[in-house]
């Protein structure tokens, strides 16, 4: 299990702050967690349009390339807005 | 270097902040500070309040890891990060940032290094209340560019 967390604007679209979720056969980084959570349609498609959807992955900004293992906690969100 | 982060929803106050980073020790000759405040839109509905959201855990993580790297960057004798979370009204404080060393060069730049770094690493988001509802406040291409001139 891979818990997911959603913020700001993407929490509110998807209608939920949390979620675990059993990662797919071959799913081993940020990117591919992106196309099976996509796989469902809108709205989590956003996470694979564009670029400008981020994630950290146990609360550090990663890139797409980031591997997954099983336990870990995932987050997507837009780009920061604090200060 | 004495360094501290703070993420509440409470407000502060600078001159208390700034005592309490000097209190017993003589050898700060500067203390740059920033204050971030809620400003009132320049264009179309009024701002009735602003929420800021944040990644309880990351967020002070994030902080920290900030703080550390301004103390690589520059000699530096105390650094306080105050953020507050919840929603505010216009005019409020939302940030604050104090840096302490013995000259007032080294305060300076961490203190814009910290802020710069701040508002591309630090995860919070802002959302704008106006009479016609809520709305995400876009991150900025210029806070992109600011963050990426120190590196």
């Amino acid at each position: 299990m891979v818990k997911i967390l959603y913020f700001a604007g993407l929490r509110e679209a998807v209608g939920t702050a949390r979620e675990d979720i059993t990662l797919e056969a071959g799913v081993a980084d940020i990117a591919a967690l992106r196309r099976q959570l996509a796989a469902r349609g809108e709205p989590w498609a956003a996470l694979t349009r564009g670029r400008s959807l981020r994630a950290a992955l146990n609360q550090q900004m990663v890139g797409d390339a980031a591997a997954l293992k099983d336990g870990d906690e995932v987050a997507f969100f837009p780009p920061v807005t604090g200060g | 270097m004495d360094a501290a982060v703070s993420v509440r929803s409470e407000s502060f106050d600078l001159g208390v902040e700034m005592a309490a980073l000097t209190a017993g020790r003589s050898d700060v000759g500067a203390v740059a500070s920033f204050v971030g405040l809620v400003r009132q839109l320049g264009e179309g509905q009024p701002l009735l309040s602003m929420t800021l959201e944040h990644y309880p855990g990351m967020t002070e993580a994030a902080l920290a890891e900030i703080v550390v790297e301004a103390g690589a960057r520059w000699p530096l004798l105390a650094v306080r990060v105050i953020h507050r979370h919840g929603t505010l009204a216009p005019g409020d404080p939302i940030v604050l940032v104090l840096v302490a060393a013995a000259h007032r060069g080294e305060a300076f730049a961490a203190c814009e290094f910290i802020m710069d770094y701040l508002k591309t690493r630090a995860p919070f988001w802002k959302k704008e209340a106006t009479a016609a509802g809520g709305r995400w406040v876009d991150a900025r291409d210029s806070d992109d560019s600011a963050a990426a001139r120190w590196s």
